[in-house]
C-alpha cells in the first residue's frame, strides 16, 4: 500500500485563540471581518482554502468544462488572519522580540492565496524570516516546506512536480550562492517551458546587514543572475509591492509560455514587524485566457491538412493534459496523419496506429504540422556531425510547413534555445493545446468528400505497417544481446515491463540512454505516464526531477519509475535523501554504463577526425576505477539499495523486490550494470 | 651499450623490427573481442555488436572484409571514418572476425518476456 502524505501537526499546546476571538465566542458582538491585524486587509483575494485541492487551479479559463470560479471564498488562513485568531508574534512585548506581526507572515498570507502546495528549500539565512513564518505561522501546510540538499535539486524537483501536477512550486534559496547553484535547473525549466517560482533572500540595505558572510551573500540585482532564462523578476521595495509582485509572478509563470519567474525578498522586510501607513492588501489573481491561434490562419492550415496526400504531424511539447493528447489523436485520425513524437511531453499514445518513432515519414510528407516544436529546423533537416558538417533536408522542396507554438510569442536572445531559423508557410503564434479544438473542427469541416477514400487508405496502410513494425521490434529486442553482460537495454526494458504493465505506472525520465526500448516495448497510453526530459539537456536534472514528479504522483498511488543515468545521478545524489526524508516512493533503476557515455563518443569522433589516439577516448569520460556502488550510496541515505546487478537473470527478483519497497511508500535504488546504450 | 662498428642503418632496422614486433605481439596476444573493445566500436554498436541509439547492429558482419574495411575507412556520414592510422588493418580484421563469430539470437518465440508485449 502506498503511503499517503502525512499532514503537518501543529505543536501541542499552541494557542490559536486570541482575546478577541474569545470575546466574540462569548457573544459580545458581531465580528468585523474586514478588520485585520495591524491594518492588513484582504481585497477580494482569489484564495484556495487551506486543505482544499488546487487541482483546478491551472486549467485555462477558456475551457468550458473547467471554469474557474469568479469569486472564491477566503482561505481559512486569510479568515484567521482577518479575525485576529492567529497568535501574533511577540505580542506580549517581551524585550528583544518582534512586537507585531512580522512581514514574512504577510508574505506567507500572499503565498497561501495562490494555492501553492510546496516550498522546497536548501535553508538560507537570507530566507530565515519567511522560513520561520512558513513552518510556524503558516502551519507548514499549503505550502509544506520540503528540504533539499542543493538548490539545483530544489528547483529541479519543482520542474518535475509541475509536469505531473500542473501546479508550480516555490524554490526558496539565497539570492546569490543559492541562486547560482540553482541556475542550471532554472535554465532547464526555461527550455522545457516549466514554471518554477524562484524566491530568493537578499538584503540591499547595508545599514541593516551584518558584515562578513551575509554581505558576501548579497547582490544588488539577484534577478540578473538568471534574467536571460526567466520570464519576469522583481525585488519588491515594500510588503504591498511584494503582494502585487508575488501575484503577478504567479500570473506570468502560469500563462503560456509557462516559464520560471523570480521574486527577491528583502531580509529586513521579512524579519521585522509590519509598518504600513495604509492597510496592506492582497490583489486578486486573474490568469489570462491562453493564446489561441488566429482563426484565419487556423482555417488555412486546416485546408492544407484536409487536402494533403500525406500529412504528417510532429509533436514535442504539444499536450499539457489528457485532453490535449486526445485532441492530437482526434486531429491525426481526422486525416489519418502519421504523428512523429519528439518526446517533449506525453503527446500521442505509442499504441496508436498513427504513432511514429523517428522521422522517416517526413520524406513522404507533402504537409507537415509542427506542434510546439523545440527545433523545427532540426526536425526537417538532418545535420551530420562530421568534418564536412553535411546538411540535408528531410522534406521535399514542395512540402508545406505549418507551425503552431508559443516559441514565436516570447523569446530571449542570449541563450540559443530558440535553435536555427526555419522558414515555414504558416506560422501560428499561439498555444498549441489551446488552438487544437478549433483546428480539429476546421479540419473536419474542410475535408472534401472526394478525399475520404484516400484518407481511409492511409489508415489501412498505417495499421499494416504498425503490425509489421511490432514484429520487427520484437526480433530486434531478441537480438539485442538478450543474455549478455553488461545487461542490454532491451532486456532491462522487457523485464521492467513484465512487472509494471498491470500497475498504474508512470515513467518520469527519458529513455534515450536505453535506446528508447521502453517506448518500443511498453504501452504509453495515458498522459501521466511520461513527462519528457530536461529541456536544456543539462545533466543533473534526472534524479531530482524524477523525485519531484514522484511527489506529484504520490497522491494517486502510482508506481513511478525513474530510468536514471549514473553520470546524472552523481550531480545531485543528495536528492535521494530528500526522497527518503519526505517519503516519496520511487523505483530508481540506475542505468549504469559507468561513463559519461555521450562524451566517450565525442572523444572517439575527435580522435577519428585527427587520426590519433582513439584508445584515449576513455580518459576523462569514464566513471570507473573505482566503480561507484549506487546501492551503498542509497543505503547511506536511508534508501534500500539493490545491486549491482550484472547478470540479466537476476533482474526479475531485483525488480520484484524494488516494487515491493516502492509499494510500501519508500524510494529504492537498483544498480544495473548496463550496455553503453 | 656499445654497438662498436655496427652500421647505424642496421641498428635502426633492428630497433624498428623489434618495435613492430612488439606492436604485433600485443595485438596477437589479444582476443578479437579485446581488440573490438580497445578500438572502441562498442561505444556506438554495443559490446555484442547489437546496436543502439547511435549505431546500427553490426553483429554477424557481412562476410566480405574488403567491403567492411572500405566502409570503416571512408564513411562520410554520421559515423566518422577510422583510417589505418587509427585502427590498423590487423586490428580491423580482428574486429571483423569478432563480429562474424557472434551467435545468432534466439527466436522471439523462445523468450517469454517478449510474448504478449503489445495490447491486442
Amino acid at each position: 500500500m502506498m503511503r499517503q502524505n502525512k499532514p503537518f501537526n501543529m505543536a501541542p499546546g499552541r494557542k490559536i485563540m486570541t482575546k478577541k476571538k474569545e470575546a466574540n465566542a462569548s457573544g459580545s458582538g458581531t465580528l468585523d471581518r474586514r478588520k485585520f491585524i495591524k491594518g492588513v486587509a484582504v481585497a477580494g483575494a482569489s484564495a484556495v482554502a487551506v486543505g482544499e485541492s488546487a487541482k483546478a487551479a491551472v486549467l485555462p479559463q477558456h475551457d468550458p468544462t473547467h471554469p474557474l470560479p469568479s469569486a472564491l471564498r477566503p482561505s481559512a488562513q486569510i479568515m484567521a488572519a482577518e479575525s485576529g485568531s492567529v497568535q501574533e508574534a511577540g505580542a506580549d512585548g517581551s524585550p528583544g522580540t518582534v512586537s507585531g506581526k512580522p512581514g514574512s507572515d504577510f508574505m506567507v498570507d500572499v503565498v497561501k492565496t495562490l494555492g501553492i502546495e510546496y516550498v522546497i528549500t536548501n535553508p538560507a539565512s537570507s530566507c530565515r524570516g519567511i522560513h520561520e513564518s512558513l513552518v510556524s505561522y503558516g502551519g507548514n501546510v499549503m505550502p509544506e516546506l520540503l528540504t533539499a540538499t542543493h538548490e539545483e535539486t530544489a528547483t529541479a524537483m519543482g520542474h518535475g512536480y509541475f509536469k505531473v501536477s500542473g501546479k508550480p512550486l516555490i524554490a526558496l534559496c539565497h539570492g546569490t550562492v543559492g541562486l547560482q547553484h540553482a541556475a542550471m535547473a532554472v535554465y532547464n525549466a526555461w527550455c522545457d517551458r516549466v514554471p518554477v517560482i524562484m524566491m530568493v533572500g537578499n538584503n540591499t540595505d547595508a545599514a541593516t546587514r551584518p558584515p562578513g558572510t551575509p554581505t558576501l551573500h548579497t547582490v544588488q540585482d539577484p534577478g540578473s543572475i538568471v534574467r536571460d532564462y526567466t520570464k519576469w523578476d522583481d525585488q519588491p521595495g515594500s510588503l504591498q509591492h511584494y503582494a502585487e509582485s508575488m501575484v503577478r509572478a504567479y500570473k506570468f509563470a502560469m500563462t503560456p509560455p509557462f516559464e520560471p519567474v523570480l521574486i527577491s525578498i528583502q531580509e529586513h522586510m521579512q524579519e521585522h514587524e509590519i509598518h504600513s501607513a495604509k492597510p496592506l492588501t492582497i490583489p486578486r489573481l486573474t490568469t489570462p485566457s491562453f493564446p489561441a491561434g488566429d482563426m484565419n490562419a487556423v482555417r488555412e492550415a486546416a485546408t492544407l491538412l484536409a487536402n494533403a496526400d500525406f500529412p504528417v504531424i510532429v509533436v514535442d511539447r504539444a499536450a499539457r493534459s489528457q485532453q490535449g493528447m486526445q485532441k492530437i489523436v482526434e486531429l491525426a485520425e481526422s486525416v489519418n496523419a502519421l504523428v512523429i513524437d519528439r518526446y517533449g511531453r506525453m503527446n500521442m499514445p505509442n499504441t496508436h496506429y498513427l504513432y511514429q518513432m523517428g522521422g522517416a515519414a517526413l520524406r513522404r510528407a507533402d504537409v507537415v504540422l509542427g506542434l510546439e516544436l523545440t527545433d523545427y529546423w532540426g526536425t526537417v533537416n538532418d545535420f551530420s556531425d562530421n568534418v564536412a558538417q553535411n546538411v540535408s533536408s528531410n522534406v521535399s522542396p514542395d512540402t508545406k510547413l505549418i507551425s503552431i507554438g508559443v516559441g514565436d510569442i516570447y523569446v530571449r536572445a542570449n541563450y540559443q534555445d530558440f535553435q536555427r531559423y526555419q522558414p515555414v508557410d504558416i506560422a501560428i503564434a499561439a498555444d498549441a493545446e489551446t488552438t487544437l479544438p478549433s483546428l480539429v473542427e476546421a479540419v473536419k469541416a474542410t475535408i472534401p468528400s472526394a478525399r475520404q477514400a484516400a484518407i481511409e487508405q492511409r489508415g489501412v496502410e498505417a495499421r499494416r505497417n504498425q503490425a509489421a513494425l511490432r514484429e520487427q521490434t520484437l526480433a530486434e529486442a531478441a537480438a539485442n544481446g538478450w543474455d549478455v553482460r553488461p545487461i542490454s537495454s532491451a532486456r532491462l526494458s522487457a523485464e521492467l515491463w513484465a512487472q509494471i504493465k498491470n500497475e498504474d505506472w508512470a515513467l518520469v525520465s527519458r529513455d534515450q540512454s536505453l535506446s528508447f526500448w521502453p517506448h518500443r516495448l511498453w504501452s504509453f497510453e495515458n498522459h501521466h505516464q511520461f513527462i519528457g526530459g530536461p529541456g536544456g539537456q543539462g545533466i543533473g536534472y534526472g534524479l531530482p526531477a524524477a523525485i519531484g514528479a514522484a511527489l506529484g504522483h504520490r497522491e494517486h498511488g502510482r508506481l513511478v519509475v525513474n530510468l536514471q543515468n549514473d553520470g546524472d545521478f552523481m550531480y545531485a545524489p543528495g536528492s535521494l535523501w530528500s526522497a527518503a526524508h519526505h517519503n516519496i516512493p520511487l523505483l530508481n533503476i540506475i542505468y549504469n554504463n559507468r561513463a559519461y557515455h555521450q562524451e566517450v563518443m565525442h572523444m572517439q569522433r575527435m580522435a577519428s577526425w585527427r587520426q590519433r589516439g582513439v584508445e584515449n577516448a576513455l580518459i576523462g569520460t569514464v566513471i570507473t576505477d573505482p566503480n561507484i556502488s549506487f546501492a551503498a550510496m542509497a543505503q547511506s541515505m536511508g534508501v534500500e539499495g539493490i545491486g549491482p546487478i550484472e547478470d540479466p537473470n537476476d533482474l526479475s527478483e531485483a525488480i520484484r523486490r524494488g516494487i515491493e519497497v516502492v509499494k510500501s511508500g519508500d524510494p529504492v535504488v537498483i544498480d544495473v550494470i548496463a550496455q553503453p546504450r | 651499450m656499445n654497438f662498436g662498428n655496427i652500421s647505424p642503418c642496421i641498428i635502426a632496422l633492428v630497433f624498428s623490427v623489434a618495435f613492430t614486433a612488439t606492436q604485433t605481439m600485443a595485438s596477437d596476444a589479444e582476443t578479437p573481442r579485446e581488440v573490438y573493445e580497445r578500438v572502441g566500436c562498442w561505444s556506438c554498436h554495443g559490446y555484442e555488436g547489437q546496436g543502439g541509439r547511435h549505431g546500427p547492429a553490426i553483429a554477424r558482419a557481412p562476410n566480405n572484409y574488403e567491403a567492411f574495411s572500405a566502409f570503416v575507412r571512408t564513411t562520410s556520414g554520421d559515423m566518422p571514418p577510422f583510417t589505418e592510422r587509427v585502427i590498423s588493418d590487423q586490428d580491423l580484421r580482428a574486429v571483423h572476425s569478432y563480429l562474424q563469430s557472434l551467435p545468432e539470437p534466439p527466436p522471439t518465440s523462445d523468450l517469454s518476456l517478449l510474448q504478449d508485449v503489445y495490447p491486442e
